[in-house]
């Protein structure tokens, strides 16, 4: 048993790496061309006179900045950092797409800056300042400025077309178990998603949008549930194809959320305009001269999104900074004394655990609790009157 | 204020993948599951209600095998009495009959032996006779060999007439 479980761990670590080294070999193999030396020479040179804290990957020797450490790891980011030892790193270099005004479009991928030491066709990888981490466009006066229009295919973009996968996979194969065996008991992956599945339509789309109208909305309220949770899952896998902080970015939320109000906008009927615009059975005085209500009422209509935005965002990326935070303390400690480290490590690996699995519910109960004020907020969007 | 800043490049590739995902979703998943569940829920619930139905028949039957049964029941056992009695009446008639065929045969063998009996007593007494009269020739040749004694049986004879 013990020996299957390292033979497949090994293989993991196989896999991973003969799959994710082929961009590093090719960075190293551009890195031999004397002219990207020189320019790596110099801007190290530059580096290590300065004193502002860069990425914690560049810096490991120099000391370990905990708020570098978390903020890499949350963010968004042009290339897929899976490891680094001792100046070798191991990432997958992503597509940077980037629209200026002066420049046009330009498509390359991110390995083209190497980590931020040379420049590439007139852009500079950001390092340090107002936009660290950020792709800028280099002026003719040498001043740098953020670019009109950065669509760069990147970590999170990637990790979402992962989860995509991955939800296109199940769910395709799931909707075959059932053409395949009609009126047949399900079995396996089948049986394990329709309880979920039932779930959503019997307990959250059904009570909070009624008999009649509910079917209308489970393509969305479903997609949305399972996008969420597969996504949280996914976000808490420490190596590559997960570990990326899709559900806790703040524009995949925003997104989510927008969907959600462009549903309830689009779905409204007349009974939820009036009690927005014209809300019934309270004084006129507060509508008339000054519309008390119905700017309350708006900023409610706008609100519900804003909370959903929030919630699911602000729920996953703690779920992350307390996990790499238990992380921070191993290098904090190690850092005054390497037996503190190893001691340390103990202690957070085991508060890794507890809030991995705290995390794992929080995943299931965010996916829920989105899925169902979703359904909420579409059932008073078709409430007719009564 | 990266972390609460959205991202345009990201807004981008999240409307165009949640698009597509929610689409094909929706048509190729959503779709034939959703149905397929409410097929199988409306298959379950006719299922249940045909058992329903088929339990009463099933108890209407049963009732009704109940009277047949018993109906059944009624006329084997008349047809019992009934060949009882066809029975007995039968094998009283025939022991009559058998009396009367053994009465007669008793009475033809009677007469056959009766018959038999005066033919062979007929058959003994011409025997007897005859061997009478030859005994009585021999005893008369004997006894008349001298005229003497001849004389005397007549005499004998005679007075024997005589007396009678």
């Amino acid at each position: 048993m013990n020996r299957k479980i390292i033979s497949y761990i090994l293989g993991a670590l196989l896999f991973f790496i003969l799959f994710a080294a082929r961009p590093v070999q090719q960075d190293q193999h551009q890195d031999n061309t004397p002219d990207s030396h020189a320019t790596e020479a110099i801007s190290t040179e530059e580096h290590s006179g300065e004193t502002d804290p860069l990425s914690s990957q560049e810096h490991e020797e120099e000391g370990f900045s905990p708020s570098n450490f978390i903020f890499d790891h949350i963010l968004d980011a042009y290339e897929w950092h899976i490891l680094s030892h001792k100046g070798f790193h191991l990432s997958i270099p992503l597509p940077v797409i980037i629209y200026s005004e002066t420049k046009g479009m330009n498509v390359f991928m991110f390995n083209k800056f190497h980590h931020g030491h040379s420049d590439y066709a007139g852009f500079r990888y950001e390092t340090h300042g107002e936009n660290r981490g950020k792709i800028v466009e280099i002026m003719e006066d040498g001043s740098t400025v953020a670019p009109k229009l950065d669509l760069s295919f990147t970590k999170n973009v990637l990790s979402l077309l992962i989860g995509i996968t991955i939800l296109l996979l199940v769910f395709l194969s799931v909707a075959k178990a059932y053409t395949r065996r009609p009126n047949q008991a399900p079995t396996g992956l089948q049986n394990l998603m329709e309880v979920i599945i039932l779930f959503i339509r019997d307990d959250i789309a059904r009570p909070s949008i009624g008999e009649h109208k509910y079917m209308k909305f489970m393509p969305f309220l479903l997609t949305i549930f399972f996008f969420i949770w597969f996504n949280n899952m996914l976000g808490l896998i420490p190596i590559f194809p997960g570990g990326a902080n899709v559900t806790g970015n703040i524009t995949v939320t925003m997104v989510l959320a927008l969907f959600t109000f462009g549903i309830v906008t689009i779905n409204g009927n007349k009974n939820y305009w009036l009690h927005i615009f014209n809300m019934p059975g309270v004084p006129w005085w507060i509508k008339v001269p000054i519309p008390l209500m119905p700017v309350i009422e708006i900023i409610g209509m706008l609100t519900k999104p804003f909370v959903l935005m929030i919630r699911l965002f602000a729920n996953i990326t703690a779920g992350h900074i307390i996990v790499l935070g238990f992380f921070s303390l191993i290098f904090i400690f190690g850092e005054m004394s390497p037996g503190l480290g190893y001691g340390v490590s103990i202690l957070s690996i085991a508060f890794t655990i507890f809030m991995t699995m705290l995390e794992l519910l929080v995943a299931l109960i965010q996916a829920y609790v989105f899925t169902l004020l979703s359904a909420i907020y579409f059932g008073m969007a078709t409430e007719e009157h009564h | 204020m990266a972390l609460v800043t959205p991202d345009i490049g990201t807004i981008f590739w999240m409307l165009l993948m949640f698009t597509i995902l929610l689409i094909i979703l929706k048509k190729f998943a959503w779709k034939p599951i959703l149905s397929a569940l409410n097929k199988r829920e409306k298959s379950i619930e006719d299922s249940l209600r045909s058992a329903d139905r088929a339990r009463e028949e099933m108890i209407q039957l049963k009732a009704d095998n109940e009277i047949i049964l018993a109906e059944a029941r009624l006329e084997r056992d008349n047809m019992f009495k009934d060949t009882k009695q066809i029975s007995e009446k039968i094998l009283s008639e025939s022991r009559l009959k058998a009396h009367e065929e053994a009465r007669l045969l008793i009475e033809a063998t009677k007469k056959v032996i009766e018959n038999e009996k005066t033919l062979a007593v007929d058959e003994i007494r011409r025997q007897i006779a005859g061997l009478s009269v030859d005994i009585a020739e021999k005893i008369l040749q004997e006894k008349l060999k001298d005229d003497k004694q001849q004389k005397e049986l007549v005499n004998k004879l005679l007075q024997d007439i005589k007396l009678n």
